[in-house]
């Protein structure tokens, strides 16, 4: 089959290596139409009734795209409307080069069978390849490329029909690339032109993205910003010290400032202060940019000003700046602690991704511009073009940014998609996934195509490798409706009177393949996210709820960690398989306590309750002798209406003894098996750690315990833990729980690492030298790259490169660490925004709450009932403040004549403030202590806090 | 940057090859005059030299002679330009005399050793342009030098590599493949006993992919053996014909 050859020699810049390939062209390369005799494709993908509807081609045809398009507009070739398209090889290749999410999206467009995307060889193709010509750039061969694999297409078409109706039409924006393509008699559309040619489909059109020629148009010719750099430019700059590569950070509470955090380590400044209009230079938050210093004369101190970007219409807004900036700077000198200050030069990457948010619609009543207003405070707002604002006023849209040209005073964008009604609780889960980058679009094709078919069952060279432990009697221990149970036990006697206990947990590795767009997927998400009332999987359900949920009377395969332990709970023997158990009950944990504790039960599995439970004590208080830390937050969980999935309580969740002890086991699989892997892979196991944190940070819990005439020791975690536990106040219960909530907000955040990467692996709040994460691998993925790594040590499983690669796996690590962060983050937002809820019929309620903090000018407060914190200001913006001095010592806030501690009892009255739709936030009011003038009288529907109970 | 998409979803290879075809396959048969015989060997981008000397009576120590059989040398090289980057080769490295000590236990399973006692066959194989590989088209052009010396073996020795790319088994690897990651085999076969002359692997596989990897390697140098039976039988025309003449 293969017909000749060409070489193709690539010359890699950087070094003088010559890399010569072997390019093989084909005759066996089909055009994977339907309606073709010609090629011998066994399941054609390109439709013979490719219609859609337009003023421009009246006929059935394919559209061929070119890269700029795919590139640019993605967001309408992933439309369902738009079928039938043929991605050349030449387009695919440069779109992988250029932007990893375009690929990944183009990709699984072609995955849908219902888009009929078809993806042709072109550059192997014996009629459609092209050598580049003498002088001609990369960019002008792939053009030629396109251009002549469109003709083919043309021709074969043509032929395969008899000159049919078919045709296939090249979309290109390249003004030079159209003529040509034109030249050579094929059709030709700019995106724009056939989009708007669509009939029926106004959407689409909003989705668009601007090309550069389309923004001069938008934009007026007066110069608002000075030029940016060319990136070559930039790049001497940075070398010769003459400028600073940083990441830029706007300011979240003033648009007209932002930081740049200065990459390079060890620099003399690591932090430059941007301020003013030009000075920022349309620099949008987590950009890459290079900026230049100012001299020192210039370096001022961070306002603490609030500004807002607010001004009703851009139009007439342009000469109100530099009277703003005036203002900013005024205020900015009077200060002492300077900080280098300096201009953007240039941009070097720019991080813009589709934002949230809502449209602002114009004041004039036919314009089609209208300013979109993003809900990350940090990102400014965006022009945008729509004919359908009138619908989309009061939506939650998403809108991607094009570009900003230096005539405009605001980056232009386009249209993405509508997410629904502001407020609307789907409208608002979508929106704080979105803004927490937290993956949660249905699994695509792709994905689920390396799901194992149903029905599944074990097969015969399974049960062949694994330990048979189906006799034993495993139950999981699970909070009620769980349905993605990772782990089960089981504890019997053995004949030597000592104890066996196992871990048994889902095999989640045996179904995730490395490599395959699974595991792809799954390693990208990092995480199962958990929101109030929703679940949003890091694997499909298939795997989540039912393959690998050792859930109770089914066989299901397992990793089994099991030890031998005498009665003391001391280690004898760790035995790791691979196993196939049969979980003999699912229980909750209230079950599993009633059963321990109802003496009348003795059955098989309530005596490996009680077993475990013993041991789990055992190995609990042995942990804490060693200086574990056991710190509480307030959990808030929320009863969530069946039928309106309103929340119509919250309850602080309650915690059993067999929590601690499905914990306890769980602790110390995981301590067995970082043991393990790091053992025999001290370069590539991956590890948690939990770093111990600066002494500085305990200045607030000291001080605190201080007001209260007791002493906390923070020398080492054990000191803590033991000062924590003799911290108590009579008639002050609530205290010691408090102070453990402050102990928290001091700790620094656990992450994964690669052993091979670092020294320091000692877990603080475990007090563990080495810890892992191995026991719920359905819903986290750094537990499947332990499960492979500790299969690999066992000779379960087979290795391969990407695992033992360090660098790949530390790489791994920071996004595993990210997404757990951002996950934590989109979690804390769902209950913020439940409480909303909650709050949002109520009207105003009065409670009793403690003083967490004593700020500047606030204090703020936890009400432990709702496990709610929020902010009492003093002061406000429409009447006179109160005479407020603050003590850093206490530290204490005296307001008029009463002085706050902290700690102190108050009580506050808790509303819903709706006044701002995107930023609907919890409000508190001081009652008690009385100050006249700041404190609030009791509001008089006080009845109203024990409605709630009433409508269960 | 991305890396290389070895594999595309269209289940083509980067040079435009589908998974389990070779690469094109060119040889020569006595390009030397004054070896005994010899033979120059284009495997893709991947081009070596052999030549082969006896057998003769065994030089140096007589210790090294055998008496039941013939002792069989091997000496493998790379030439300084064979690779992009152009590196001095000292002789007797140590990948280079692992691949010579390779290159004699091949051959010792395919030569008739026996037929000579107390003597030696020397085997030189340099490698000229190295494009992944390089072992079997050491293999390939040695078995056609042995052919061209008049040397009795049992039966062709082909070799080829093969390697696992996301589950998928490729034969005859070039050089971006090889180093693209994944565990790659090499085998030597004798195809029509199908007996394995010499198979390495040097990283970790898991078993159950073994078979379906070896099944490549197996399919690929099958083809090959037709392929380098092809050349012999053309060598021989050319050759009679000159004689007839
Ligand atoms: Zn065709």
């Amino acid at each position: 089959m293969l017909k000749s050859k060409t070489f193709v020699k690539k010359t890699r810049s950087g070094g003088v290596l010559k890399i010569v390939r072997e390019h093989y062209l084909r005759d066996d390369i089909w055009c994977g139409s339907e309606v073709c005799k010609e090629c011998k494709d066994e399941a054609p993908v390109l439709q013979e009734d490719a219609c859609i509807e337009s003023n421009l081609c009246s006929y059935p045809h394919y559209l061929i795209p070119d890269t700029n398009v795919v590139l640019h507009q993605i967001d309408i070739l992933e439309d369902p409307l738009i079928r039938n398209i043929i991605i050349l090889q030449t387009v695919l290749q440069e779109v992988r080069h250029r932007s990893a999410t375009v690929y990944k999206r183009i990709k699984d467009a072609i995955h849908d069978k219902e888009k009929h995307f078809y993806t042709f060889t072109n550059e192997h193709h014996r009629e459609t390849f092209i050598e580049r010509e003498q002088g001609e750039s990369a960019n002008d061969r792939n053009d030629r490329a396109i251009r002549v694999a469109a003709k083919w297409y043309a021709d074969h078409l043509a032929k395969a029909t008899d000159n049919g109706p078919l045709k296939v039409v090249l979309l290109t924006n390249d003004r030079a690339n159209k003529e040509k393509a034109e030249h050579h008699g094929l059709i030709v559309y700019r995106c724009e032109e056939y989009i708007k040619s669509l009939i029926g489909n106004p959407e689409l059109v909003d989705r668009l993205a601007l090309t550069p020629d389309d923004q001069n148009e938008i934009t007026g010719s007066k110069l608002l910003f000075p030029e940016h750099l060319p990136l070559s430019r930039i790049q001497t700059g940075i070398k010769n010290g003459m400028f600073l590569q940083g990441t830029f950070h706007a300011n979240r509470d003033n648009y007209l400032e932002g930081t740049v955090f200065i990459h390079r380590e060890g620099a003399v400044t690591n932090e430059v202060l941007l301020q003013g209009f030009q000075n920022l230079n349309r620099a949008v938050h987590q950009d890459v940019v290079a900026v230049e210093l100012f001299p020192k004369e210039r370096w001022v101190a961070p306002s603490s000003v609030v500004l807002q970007d607010d001004n009703p219409d851009d139009e007439d807004a342009e000469e109100d700046e530099t009277e703003t900036e005036n203002k900013l700077k005024s205020v900015a000198s009077e200060s002492s602690a300077l900080k280098p200050t300096g201009r953007v030069v240039g941009i070097i990457k720019r991080n813009w991704r589709p934002f949230c948010g809502m449209l602002s619609q114009s004041q004039i009543k036919e314009a089609t511009r209208h300013l979109f207003t993003p809900a990350d405070r940090r990102i400014p707002r965006i022009r945008i073009e729509t004919r359908q604002a009138a619908t989309l006023v009061g939506q939650r849209i998403m809108v991607a940014i094009d570009g900003w040209p230096k005539n405009s005073r605001y980056p232009n964008g386009h249209f993405v998609k509508n997410l629904g009604t502001a407020g609307d609780k789907e409208t608002e889960t979508e929106v704080l996934l979105l803004e927490h980058d937290v993956p949660h679009q249905p699994f695509s094709q792709a994905v689920l195509s390396f799901l194992p078919k149903m029905p599944w069952s074990i097969s015969e060279e399974e049960l062949k490798v694994r330990a048979d432990l189906r006799h034993l009697f495993v139950c999981s221990v699970d909070p009620p409706g769980c349905t993605d149970i990772d782990d089960a036990l089981h504890c019997r006697e053995l004949e030597n009177g000592n104890l066996e206990v196992g871990v048994h947990i889902a095999d989640v590795s045996h179904f995730i393949r490395p490599g395959n767009a699974l595991d792809q997927e799954a390693a990208s998400r990092g995480t199962t996210v958990y929101l109030c009332g929703k679940r949003i999987d890091m694997v499909p359900e298939l795997l989540s709820s039912n393959l690998c949920s050792l859930r109770s009377n089914v066989e299901r395969l397992a990793f089994s960690c099991i030890w031998e332990m005498n009665n003391n709970a001391e280690i004898i023997k760790t035995h790791f398989t691979k196993s196939i158990i049969n979980s003999k009950a699912s229980l909750t944990y209230a079950e599993a306590q009633m059963r321990i504790d109802d003496t009348t039960m003795n059955d098989d599995i309530t005596k490996s309750l009680r077993g475990l439970n013993k041991l789990a004590k055992i190995l609990k208080g042995r942990r804490i002798d060693k200086g574990a830390l056991t710190l509480s937050s307030p959990e808030v969980r929320f009863h969530i209406d069946s039928e309106t999935h309103d929340p119509i309580d919250l309850q602080t969740k309650e915690l059993m003894e067999t929590n601690s002890m499905v914990e306890e086991f769980m602790l110390l699989a995981n301590i067995s098996v970082a043991q393990k892997i790091y053992d025999e892979f001290s370069e590539c196991a991956l590890l948690r750690k939990h770093p111990s944190p600066p002494p500085s940070n305990y200045d607030i819990l000291i001080k605190a315990a201080k007001s209260r005439d007791l002493e906390i020791h923070t020398d080492s975690a054990k000191a803590l833990a033991d000062s924590l536990n003799n911290a108590a106040i009579e008639r002050f219960p609530y205290f010691n729980t408090l102070l453990r909530i402050l102990a928290t907000r001091c700790m620094m955040q656990a992450v994964y690492f690669c052993s091979g990467m670092d020294n320091d692996f000692h877990h603080y709040g475990l007090a563990s030298p080495i810890y892992t994460h191995f026991t719920s691998p359905i819903r986290r993925y750094s537990d499947i790259i332990v499960h492979r790594l500790l299969a690999v040590a066992m000779n379960a499983d087979s290795t391969y490169p990407d695992l033992m690669d360090k660098h790949k796996q530390s790489a791994l690590c920071s996004n595993l660490n990210y997404r757990h962060k951002m996950a934590q983050y989109a979690q804390r937002a769902s209950v913020a925004f439940h409480t909303q809820l909650f709050f949002k019929n109520r009207g105003i309620i009065n409670e009793e709450g403690f003083i967490l903090f004593v700020r500047k000018n606030a204090i703020i407060i936890l009400i432990p009932k709702f496990g709610l914190e929020g902010t009492v200001f003093f002061e406000n913006k429409d009447k006179p403040s109160p005479h407020l001095t603050f003590d850093t010592e206490g530290p204490t806030l005296k307001v008029e004549e009463h002085t706050f501690h902290m700690f102190d009892k108050v009580k506050v009255t808790i509303s819903l403030d709706a006044s701002n739709i995107q930023h609907q936030r919890i409000r508190m009011a001081l009652i008690e202590p009385v100050i006249p003038g700041v404190s609030v009288p009791v509001p008089e529907s006080e009845p109203e806090a024990k409605k709630p109970k009433l409508d269960r | 940057m991305a890396g290389l998409e070895l594999l595309s979803d269209q289940g083509y290879r980067l040079d435009g090859r589908k998974a389990p075809e070779l690469r094109k396959l060119q040889a020569r048969m006595s390009v030397f005059a004054q070896a005994d015989g010899s033979a120059y060997l284009e495997q893709g981008n991947t081009k070596a030299l052999a030549v082969v000397y006896g057998p003769h009576e065994t030089r140096g120590s007589r210790s090294k002679s055998l008496h039941d059989r013939a002792v069989i040398n091997c000496q493998y090289s790379m030439a300084t330009f064979s690779t992009a980057e152009r590196k001095r080769r000292p002789h007797g490295d140590r990948k280079s005399s692992e691949m010579s000590l390779h290159l004699k236990q091949t051959f010792e399973a395919a030569v008739l050793t026996e037929l000579y006692p107390r003597s030696q066959i020397d085997i030189y194989v340099k490698i000229l342009q190295a494009d992944g590989g390089n072992y079997s088209a050491c293999v390939n052009a040695a078995t056609l030098a042995l052919v061209d010396a008049g040397i009795p073996m049992r039966d062709y020795v082909c070799a080829c590599t093969a390697g696992f790319v996301e589950d998928t088994a490729l034969a005859d690897l070039c050089h971006a493949e090889e180093s693209g990651g994944g565990t790659s085999l090499a085998l030597a076969l004798l195809p029509r006993s199908g007996n394995i002359a010499l198979l390495q692997m040097d990283a970790r596989l898991h078993q159950d992919h073994l078979n379906a990897l070896m099944e490549a390697a197996m399919t690929a140098c099958k083809g090959l053996s037709k392929v380098l039976d092809g050349v012999v039988r053309q060598h021989l025309e050319e050759v009679s014909v000159l004689t007839s003449e």
